[in-house]
């Protein structure tokens, strides 16, 4: 397994993508995996900067990846308030179609095959993300 | 380097605008942002976007289309999209989004369809 801390910045998101990507090269996954895991982690990462860390520098973004027979695991914690998952809204609703906001967690979900959010005791959202081979 | 470039045409009274590159979170969308209000303030409001060379987009790009699509509305004019890549399309889909952009593969027939 290897781990990632960065900073609540716009940059991060390019370095976590990077960061993923050499990882998945070297653990032999292919052109389909690196697709799908450079947008999940492009989405998970901006979604912990932007919605919960607020874009605080002074909290960070914690990812760590990991290669298995089951795939590639990926996870990304914030240090923000949280939320519920449940609570957001389905942007395919025909009354959000025009919203400007709220399809990271769909492309995640429609790009990963396992996606899932918990809340750490100690604060924060931590969301696992799987890709199978 | 950039992470977008966006060049303007004009044909007729159509803004065509060439997009290149990443249409992400940060730079790539505030630029898109920047140039449709850019257009709208000059009273240019039928534009189209071609997204051909455009190789890479997020939520938040995808965001700032639907923004670009509701601002152009809102002015009374129409906003469409050409040369969508075979990803861009995925995602539209995705989000259902398909059945709210006007899309085509030929400069033609869009620059047609304004008329």
């Amino acid at each position: 397994m290897k781990e990632l801390t960065l900073p609540s910045r716009i940059e991060s998101v390019d370095e976590a993508a990077m960061f993923a990507d050499e990882f998945a090269r070297a653990n032999g996954f292919g052109d389909d995996v690196m697709s799908a895991v450079d947008l999940a982690v492009r989405e998970s990462v901006a979604n912990a900067i932007k919605h919960g860390n607020k874009f605080d520098e002074s909290k960070t973004v914690e990812m760590t990846i990991s290669s298995s027979g089951d795939g590639l695991k990926i996870t990304v914690r914030d240090f923000g308030t949280g939320f519920s998952v449940k609570d957001v809204p389905d942007p395919t609703d025909p009354e959000n179609l025009l919203k400007v906001n709220g399809r990271g967690i769909l492309f995640m979900r429609s790009f990963m095959d396992e996606v899932s959010w918990s809340n750490p005791a100690d604060g924060g959202m931590k969301v696992t993300m799987v890709k199978k081979p | 380097m950039a992470d977008i470039t966006i060049s303007e045409r004009q044909a007729g009274d159509v803004t065509i605008l060439d997009l290149a590159g990443k249409v992400t979170i940060g730079e790539g969308s505030v630029a898109l942002r920047s140039a449709i209000r850019r257009l709208l303030g000059e009273g240019k409001n039928k534009i189209l976007l071609n997204l051909g060379g455009v190789g890479y987009i997020d939520s938040s790009g995808i965001g700032e289309l639907v923004s670009s699509f509701t601002a152009v509305n809102k002015e009374g004019g129409t906003l469409k999209l050409l040369n969508l890549t075979q990803k861009i399309q995925d995602l539209l889909a995705i989000t259902k989004l398909l059945t709210v952009f006007d899309v085509y593969d030929s400069e033609a027939d869009a620059l047609a369809s304004f008329n």
